[in-house]
Parts: C-alpha cells; sequence; structure tokens
C-alpha cells in the first residue's frame, strides 16, 4: 500500500508496509496514478503510460522514473506486501503490566467544562488514594511485570498535587521496591498547576522524568474552560508557575499541554501563543466529547482543523529553519528509530500493559474506562485481573479492526485509543471517525515536516 | 536517482522480527490522555 499527498510543495509518497518515505516529483507523483498492486515491474515503462503523461513530460523523464519505481520496488522500498498480519493472527503477547496510572485525588480544585473525569471524581465519589493503596499497586506492578525492567507510574487526577504527600510516599517506596527487585520506575506527575510551589517544584524535578503542565492557550480560550470551583480564570495563576517549572527543568522533559474544542477551532494560535511565550514542548489536542455538547467538534469542522494543522506545521519548520523551535507532540515523528513494527502492530497498551488505579485500588484498562464498572478488573488489594478484560484488550490490534486494513496511517496510530472507540462505538474495536481523521493529518503534517528538515540539510 | 530523494532507512520489517521486548514507554503515559500517537516514540535500543 502507497499513500501519495502533496504538502508544503513537496511530492511525498510513504510506502506503508516499509516505513520507506519518498518525495518526488511530479513525473514519479503522475505515473504513480497508473501503477496498481501488486506491482509486475516490466522491463520497460508500458506503452499507455508514456502515452498519458507525453503531454507533461518528456519521454526519457517518463522512463527514468519508471525505473527508478522499479528500482524502489526491488529494493523494498515501494509496493512492499503486507508480512504483518500473520504476527497478528498468531498474537500471543503473553503481556506483562508495566505502566500504572495511579488516580492519587479523585477531586480536582477546577472545574474544567470538558473533563472526561467528571470534574475529578470519574463519576464516583470524591475522593483521595491512600498511601497503602499506592504502595499495593507497586506491590501489584512489581509482581506482575515480568522481566520488564522499566516500569512506569502516572500520578494523575483529579490533581494529583491535591494529594502530594501521597506521591511523595508512593514515589519513595516504589524507588526502594524497584532497587529490591530490578526495576527501573518512571515517574510522571499530570498537573493544573494551582497548588505547584516551590517545595513541590524540587520533588518533582528531583524524582520525575515527565511533568504533563494542563493549560490550553491564549488567557480567553483557557480561562473559558479551565475555571477554578469559584468560576475564575486559572491562566493568570498558573502561567507563571508553568515557566518557572519549564525553565527549571531546561525546557525538557515536560510538556504544556491542552485541550482545544468548537471554542477555538484556531487552536493553531494557542499553540503558537504558548511556543511565544517560551514553551518549547508542547501537546495540544481535540476534545473528545459527547456529539450534543457544545464545545464538541464535528465533521464539519473537518477542513478549518485541517488548515490548522498545516498552519501550525508551516509554523513549526519556519521556526526550526530560525533557531527558535519549539516541539508539538503530535507532529513528532521518528522515521529511522521510532517505534518496532510488533509495537506499531499492538498500540497503547491498555488493558494489559497499561491499567489505571482508582482512588480505592480498583482496577481499570485506563484512566478514561475509570468508574465504568463494566470494565472493572479487579482491585490492587487482591492483586488480580480479570482475564476476559485483558484478553479483549490484549488481541485487539490494527488487524482487528477493519476500519484499519485500508488506512495509511495505521502503523503511526496503531487503531487509535481504545476508549474512544468504545465510548463511540461501543466496540474497541470500531475507531472513532473523527479521530482518525484528525490523526491522518497529524500523520502527514509530521511526516512533511521531517521531509522538509532533512531536505534543507 | 534523479526523481526520488528517499528519507529513510525503511526497516519496518525487520522490526517486526527483531521487536517486541516490551520495554518502551507506554504511549499514553507521555503528553496524550484521549488519543494515541505511538510513531513519536523512541525505541528503547535506539542509539
Amino acid at each position: 500500500m502507497i499513500h501519495k499527498y502533496k504538502l508544503f510543495d513537496m511530492d511525498i509518497v510513504l510506502d506503508v508496509y516499509s516505513g520507506a518515505v519518498h518525495v518526488v516529483d511530479d513525473c514519479i507523483y503522475d505515473m504513480l496514478d497508473y501503477l496498481f498492486e501488486p506491482f509486475l515491474p516490466e522491463p520497460e515503462c508500458p506503452r499507455f503510460i508514456v502515452d498519458e503523461l507525453s503531454e507533461k513530460y518528456s519521454e526519457s523523464d517518463i522512463r527514468e522514473s519508471y525505473a527508478e519505481i522499479c528500482e524502489l520496488a526491488a529494493n523494498g522500498q515501494l509496493f512492499t506486501d503486507d508480512e504483518y498480519e500473520k504476527f497478528a493472527l498468531n498474537w500471543n503477547k503473553g503481556s506483562v503490566v508495566k505502566a500504572l496510572c495511579l488516580h492519587i485525588a479523585h477531586d480536582c480544585n477546577l472545574r474544567c467544562k470538558y473533563c472526561f473525569a467528571g470534574t475529578g471524581e470519574y463519576h464516583g465519589a470524591r475522593g483521595m488514594m491512600s498511601e497503602e493503596t499506592g504502595k499495593k499497586a507497586i506491590d501489584f506492578v512489581i509482581k506482575n511485570s515480568g522481566n520488564r525492567k522499566n516500569i512506569e507510574i502516572d500520578y494523575f487526577g483529579g490533581e494529583p498535587l491535591m494529594n502530594f504527600d501521597a506521591v511523595k510516599e508512593i514515589t519513595e517506596y516504589a524507588k526502594a521496591e524497584g532497587a529490591k527487585h530490578g526495576k527501573n520506575f518512571r515517574f510522571t506527575v499530570t498537573t493544573n498547576g494551582i497548588l505547584l510551589d516551590e517545595d513541590k517544584k524540587k520533588y518533582i524535578n528531583e524524582n520525575m522524568s515527565n511533568v504533563v503542565l494542563s493549560i490550553d492557550g491564549r488567557k480567553e480560550v483557557n480561562d473559558r474552560m479551565r475555571p477554578t470551583a469559584s468560576g475564575k480564570g486559572t491562566y493568570d495563576t498558573i502561567l507563571p508557575k508553568f515557566l518557572d517549572m519549564a525553565n527549571s527543568r531546561n525546557q525538557d522533559r515536560y510538556y504544556v499541554r491542552g485541550t482545544f474544542t468548537a471554542f477555538n477551532k484556531d487552536f493553531a494560535n494557542d499553540v503558537i501563543h504558548l511556543a511565544d511565550l517560551g514553551f518549547r514542548q508542547t501537546s495540544v489536542e481535540p476534545v473528545v466529547a459527547p456529539g450534543d455538547a457544545e464545545y464538541a467538534l464535528c465533521e464539519d469542522d473537518i477542513p478549518v482543523i485541517f488548515e490548522q494543522y498545516e498552519k501550525l506545521a508551516k509554523e513549526y519548520i519556519k521556526r526550526w529553519k530560525n533557531g527558535n523551535w519549539f516541539n508539538f507532540f503530535h507532529f513528532m515523528i521518528d522515521l529511522d528509530q521510532g517505534p518496532c513494527a510488533i509495537k506499531r502492530l499492538s498500540g497503547c497498551g491498555a488493558g494489559h500493559e497499561y491499567l489505571a488505579v482508582a482512588a480505592d485500588g480498583d482496577l481499570y484498562p485506563c484512566h478514561q474506562f475509570v468508574g465504568n464498572k463494566d470494565f472493572l478488573m479487579g482491585n490492587v488489594y487482591e492483586g488480580k485481573v480479570n482475564k476476559d478484560i485483558r484478553g479483549y484488550f490484549e488481541k485487539s490490534n490494527i488487524y482487528t479492526k477493519d476500519k484499519c486494513r485500508s488506512c495509511f496511517a495505521k502503523f503511526y496510530c496503531s487503531g487509535g485509543c481504545n476508549a474512544n472507540a468504545f465510548n463511540f462505538n461501543g466496540d474497541i474495536n470500531k475507531p472513532y471517525a473523527l479521530a482518525c481523521e484528525f490523526e491522518k493529518k497529524r500523520v502527514e503534517c509530521a511526516i512533511a515536516i521531517e521531509a522538509a528538515k532533512k531536505l534543507s540539510d | 536517482m534523479k526523481h526520488v530523494k528517499t528519507l529513510n532507512k525503511a526497516n519496518l520489517k525487520e522490526t517486526a522480527v527483531h521487536g517486541g521486548c516490551g520495554e518502551c514507554q507506554t504511549s499514553c503515559q507521555s503528553a496524550c490522555k484521549t488519543s494515541c500517537t505511538v510513531a513519536n516514540q523512541k525505541c528503547e535500543h535506539a542509539e
């Protein structure tokens, strides 16, 4: 399968099953319209192709182009066969748990209007995770991670800084137990910044490999959706703290992370605003919301969202060339040393490699399922997980998702977010269409950015 | 080649055979909590 598109005056061809990316001239780009898979090279360019293209290109260019296409195909860089299904069909991952999302606080000091956690309490009672429950979660992951060395713990909420003493105690416990059992714990904390102070910053910088700072962009955009419980805006409170935090980490190993909604479809301006403020690590995602929410994005918004991704990509390239770069999480792509094909087949690992632990110790496939009792997988105090639910997630991959078969982006998103698929279509194997459209556009932009960088070297 | 510039090594097939150690980061843990972006991760064995 190939995917070709034009962006930023480049003709780009992606060979989906090898991962090869080519920038081609117009002659090859147009010729690919006449070549089909399985590709059977001929010694000379077929006459009908020469005839079709001869109005636009010289015969020698046409014949040379055909020869180059044949060479790419012979080298396994174009029209490559799909040889991955056999790995997917013989799926027996024997996965181990390697990451936990700890819902350290099912409570929040903000009332963000798009919160999938129902403003913190996950549709249950507000409450804090106890140190004891957190430590049980650490014991659980050590016991269930097999030979896996690297273990990730993400402190999530609600607002984790509302229960920071527990964060510290659990972190220290994990470090000590990890040393005993040969495990390397990596910690991440997500915060809205309201309670961030010098002590917490110091502890986070000394212990957390990543910190996610929630802010949506411009003041009016952020304050509309991210008010306090009393309805006040938060931008002015959090901005200096976030800038200080980002600089104290040398502008590395953090993200400012925002959400865009129907209220700010011009979200490229929010990302650029964050970059202009001095943040170099940015991540802003489309809201995931029920269709009847007034801030929800819908199919009609696709053209304007695409335009915004292109605008952002153009600015990204410009700033990279000027030396004042910023990073946008969803444009990051490593064309040479990215994840292996096995990882790309299976995706995020929710439900088998990655579990969420609710404040009371209940286990769910991921943070987005917390509170949905149909997906309750067990409890860290019992230490066992529901094998049926685990199997359902473990077996899911891009070949169990029919919609992914014909999609060029499947090795970049790995079939998309299972929680979104379930929430919109009732089945983790039926991807959420709107998110697919956005993801495909981001992949196209990300590849074009890499192409622009490499061509300017 | 005159008409094509290839940007990368195209070794995805090779990684299907040799990959799958599972030491890499879980994709949802870093900065996306409502989508799934995998291709931006590094392999733990990347040099």
